[in-house]
Parts: structure tokens; C-alpha cells; sequence
């Protein structure tokens, strides 16, 4: 109650300018919280950033230079699109009432969203908010599949992929998982920010486009290597810096346990760079640049399910578990199994979710989450780990499944793969009429 | 008439250069190049992934000179390149036919 009144005393002269200021339907609002509006607005502004340009530069950097505009474009494509279908009926079925697999109609269209409507998931902070914070991990979750498929797949394809995949995958898992009434997360799967709705997710779905669209021509005899490096680190570091957003934003509210969030994902992180590091020195001879950079990425993925539930002591071993097992998916068993994932979303993506599901189900504690009974195994709680189990079983048949017949159809009208002579010739002129010199 | 083609390491050119300036050659024309010779290629690492870059980043000179001067360019260039490691370069030289100073109409040895 004092931190309270000393909050308020602290803003009060903000407040009342914004009192004077707003509309009288703000005032009229009780339950919403200032600071847990201006740190979510600040955290959807952050997430989009990890997107565009975060992972366009990261992604971009990896292909060879004929390929960068189109690999570009993919992620902003994809941003101005799940944005539109996340107005129109995203959301809505993601995030109202429903059943235990998908949400309701009440939002079509954002339909009944005006100044006062809250949602009961996040009841401090207006629904317009919440909308548009949780959209911008709709975005990010079909742009990251893309790292699977890149140098090859038509536009117009990927066009209709996305789209299907967010409203038929991303709305019904995230339903699941964080829905009002969500199956997956009424019986108790934990997943604070996205290891199983956005990072298993998306990097399962990348496993089945690299399977169904098959292996780019000449791979792996022929050279795929990084045109610019330097636009990988910049989207490495956007990505990082994005992701306190994605974290920390995930408590919803400006408070101790988006502090705990943040602390947990930049020690993962670190953590999980060195790791990667570490591992490739060892066994490659040379400490690479993109090696580091890949394996900060596997450490915000890898802690994306836990932070906010685990102590930074559980953060550093998440994190350098992430970073070793994630370079030797992304290196030996890649090249084991011989699939064609481009910029290794699965390797990264869909392992390090796994990783830190499980992990969270082992490092989750009733310190950070404030419940009174044991949260993770580290608590005495052996059974969440298997809880954890079934939500990334679920998540892994659901998505593979519906994205195999969503590949499927678009195979057998509009065909996935551009040309052979697209595909020698760059996507950036076949597709997109422009290059860079 | 000659015309001397040097391939060199990138590093040196700055000093072959100015060693040729000295001697009093009067323009040259600098290519990026890549080649390989007894000098292999190397091996670059991306996840794992490896490739053998086969070719070599290297400077291509074009000098044309007055028979009088062929002999100092080509020791010149021989000094001011080396390093006696492997993958210094080459020397070519050439006899050219006839040279033409563009902006005057100026003809061989005036227009070199």
C-alpha cells in the first residue's frame, strides 16, 4: 500500500496533467495502471522492433547477397499481413473466450474494443494495448518459419502460408497455451513467454517447410555462405535488446516479476553466446562471429518459456545448456539428417524452445512466481516436467500436422518453389524486380 | 612500347605506387582481382558448414611504359611487392601495339 501511494505521489504531477489531458473514458478506468500501460506500450514497441527490423537484418545478412531484398521482404511482408488478419480475426480467436482449443468471435473485426474494454487476461492496462502487444508476437512467429525456406520459395506462396498458418496454427496453440480457458494452460503447461507457442512453433514449422519444399540446388556441395555478417550481428543485437519486451513484457505489468524476467534473459543470454562460442572453438578451431551471434539467439529462446518463473541461477544453466545443444543442432545433427534448414530456424528455434520448456518445468520456482505450492522440480514438483512434456508434444503434432496440409494444398495450386533459373538467378530480381549492386 | 601486368597482394599497392611514381610513370590502371596459384585458397566455417574459397583476393596493375623504362618498372614492382612468402604475385610483359591519349589524339610514346 505505501509502495503504492509513494508510486502515485511519485507521477502525480503526470497525473493530473493526463487527467486534464485524456478522455473522460481513461479517468473513468479504476483498475487500469499507469506504469503497466507505459511499460506494455513501451514492450510492444520493442517486440516489433525484433521483427523489423531485427530479424530482417538477421536473416538477411545470412543469405547471399541476390537473395537480401527478398529475405527482407519477408519479414516486413509478413508484419503488414498478420497485422491486418490479427485485427480482422487473430486475436479473437486467440484471445477471447471460447473453448479449450480456440477463442470465440467476440473480437471479429476488434469488434466491441473500444476506450474502457479491458481484457480479463491482462485487467491493469487497456485491451487496445494488449491487442497490439500480443500481435507483435504474432508477427514475429510466422517471420521466424521463413529462415527455414529462404532461397526458395515463391512470394505468392509464402503469402498464403503465412496467413493460413497464423489463423489455422499461431491462434489456436497461443489459445491453448494463454487463452481464457486455454486446454494446455488450465492443466498447468508453464510458458511465460513464448517456448512453445512461438519458438517450437515456428521452428517446427520450419523443419516441415525445409522437408516438404526440399533442399536448395547444389546444397550441400555448393557454397550458401553469409553475404554480410555485420547485418547479422546488427540483427542479433536488435533481437537481444527487443526481447525485454518479449520477456519482461510478458508480466504484463511493471513490476517484480518483469524485473526477475529481464534479469533471467540477459544472464541466458550471455550465457548461452559463450556456450555456442565455447562449443565451436573447441570443435571447429575458431570462435566465429555468426557462431556468437547464433548462440545469443538460442539463449533468449531458450529462457523465452522460463524467465519470469526461474532464478538467474536457473537462467545460466538454461542459458549454456541452449547454447552447446543448439550448436550441435544447428551443425552436426543438421548435417546428419541432410534437411535443407537455410538459417537453421529449427536448430535454433524449435530446439532451444524444447530446451527451455523442459528446463522451466525443472528451474521454476515458487520464489519468482509468489504461489504457495511447489512450482518446478527444483521446488519438489518432479511432475511438471512432464506437464511440460505434453504441452511441447501437443504443440509439435498440432503444428506439423496442420502446416503439412497447409504446404500440401498450396503445393498442388499455386506451387511452393520458384523456378530453377529464380532460384540460380536470385530471388530479389525473379520475384521483386530489384537487386543491390 | 610495353605494357606491364602485375598481379600483387592488395596490401602493397600504396608502396608500389609510390616506388613507380618516383621512377616517372606517369598514370596506371588498378583492378580488384582474384585468382589463384600456387598460393591455395582457404576455408571459411559457417555453422558448421565449410567452404573452400578457391580464389584469392589480389591487385592487377596495367602499366603501359616506354621500352627505355620496362626494365625499372619490372624491378620496382619486383622489390616493392615481395615478401618472400608464398603468393606474392606475377609479372607479365606485354609489346604494345599502339597507345592514344583520348582527350588530345596524341599518339604512343607522347600519349604514355
Amino acid at each position: 500500500m505505501i509502495r503504492m501511494i509513494l508510486r502515485h505521489a511519485a507521477i502525480a504531477p503526470l497525473a493530473l496533467l493526463a487527467a486534464c489531458l485524456s478522455a473522460p473514458a481513461w479517468a473513468d478506468g479504476p483498475t487500469l495502471d499507469k506504469g503497466d500501460t507505459a511499460w506494455m506500450l513501451t514492450s510492444t514497441a520493442l517486440v516489433l522492433m525484433m521483427t523489423i527490423p531485427g530479424l530482417a537484418l538477421f536473416y538477411g545478412g545470412m543469405v547471399r547477397k541476390m537473395n537480401v531484398l527478398a529475405t527482407i521482404m519477408q519479414s516486413f511482408a509478413v508484419t503488414c499481413l498478420v497485422t491486418v488478419l490479427w485485427m480482422i480475426i487473430g486475436y479473437s480467436f486467440a484471445f477471447t473466450e471460447g473453448n479449450g482449443f480456440i477463442g470465440g468471435l467476440s473480437r471479429f473485426f476488434l469488434a466491441g474494443m473500444g476506450t474502457t474494454a479491458v481484457n480479463s487476461l491482462a485487467p491493469t492496462i487497456p485491451e487496445s494495448v494488449y491487442m497490439c502487444f500480443q500481435m507483435t508476437f504474432a508477427i514475429i512467429t510466422p517471420a521466424l518459419i521463413a529462415g527455414s525456406f529462404a532461397d526458395r520459395m515463391k512470394f505468392s506462396a509464402l503469402v498464403w502460408f503465412m496467413s493460413l498458418w497464423l489463423v489455422l496454427v499461431y491462434a489456436p496453440i497461443a489459445h491453448m497455451v494463454w487463452g481464457p480457458g486455454g486446454w494446455l494452460g488450465g492443466s498447468g503447461v508453464l510458458d511465460y513467454a513464448g517456448g512453445t507457442v512461438v519458438h517450437i512453433n515456428a521452428g517446427v514449422a520450419g523443419l516441415v517447410c525445409a522437408l516438404v519444399l526440399g533442399k536448395r540446388h547444389g546444397y550441400p556441395k555448393v557454397p550458401f555462405p553469409p553475404h554480410n555478417l555485420v547485418l547479422t550481428v546488427i540483427g542479433a543485437s536488435l533481437l537481444w535488446v527487443g526481447w525485454f519486451g518479449f520477456n519482461a513484457g510478458s508480466a504484463v505489468a511493471a513490476d517484480v516479476r518483469a524485473g526477475m524476467a529481464m534479469a533471467a534473459t540477459q544472464i541466458a543470454t550471455a550465457a548461452a553466446a559463450l556456450a555456442w562460442m565455447f562449443a565451436e572453438w573447441l570443435v571447429k578451431g575458431k570462435p566465429s562471429v555468426l557462431g556468437i551471434a547464433s548462440g545469443a539467439v538460442a539463449g533468449l529462446v531458450a529462457v523465452t518459456p522460463a524467465s519470469g518463473f526461474v532464478l538467474p541461477s536457473g537462467a545460466l544453466i538454461i542459458g549454456i545448456a541452449a547454447g552447446v545443444l543448439c550448436f550441435f543442432a544447428s551443425t552436426s545433427l543438421k548435417n546428419a539428417l541432410g534437411y535443407d534448414d537455410s538459417l537453421d530456424a529449427f536448430g535454433v528455434h524449435a530446439i532451444g524452445g524444447i530446451i527451455g520448456a523442459l528446463l522451466t518445468g525443472v528451474f521454476a520456482t515458487m520464489a519468482v512466481t509468489g504461489a504457495t505450492d511447489p512450482v518446478g522440480w527444483i521446488d519438489g514438483h518432479a511432475g511438471q516436467v512432464i506437464t511440460q512434456i505434453k504441452g511441447i508434444a501437443v504443440t509439435i503434432i498440432y503444428d506439423a500436422i496442420v502446416s503439412l496440409v497447409i504446404l500440401w494444398v498450396i503445393d498442388k495450386t499455386l506451387g511452393l518453389r520458384v523456378s530453377e533459373d529464380i532460384e540460380r538467378e536470385g530471388l530479389d530480381l525473379g520475384l521483386h524486380g530489384e537487386v543491390v549492386p | 612500347m610495353k605494357l606491364v601486368m602485375a598481379i600483387i597482394k592488395p596490401f602493397k599497392l600504396d608502396e608500389v605506387r609510390e616506388a613507380l611514381t618516383a621512377l616517372g610513370v606517369q598514370g596506371l590502371t588498378v583492378t580488384e582481382a582474384r585468382g589463384f596459384g600456387r598460393q591455395k585458397g582457404h576455408t571459411e566455417i559457417y555453422r558448421g558448414a565449410e567452404y573452400a574459397v578457391n580464389f584469392v583476393p589480389k591487385i592487377k596493375l596495367e602499366i603501359a611504359v616506354s621500352n627505355d623504362l620496362v626494365e625499372r618498372v619490372v624491378d620496382t614492382i619486383l622489390k616493392t611487392a615481395a615478401t618472400g612468402r608464398i603468393g606474392d604475385g606475377k609479372i607479365f610483359v606485354f609489346d604494345m601495339m599502339q597507345a592514344v591519349r583520348i582527350r588530345t589524339g596524341d599518339r604512343n610514346e607522347e600519349a604514355l
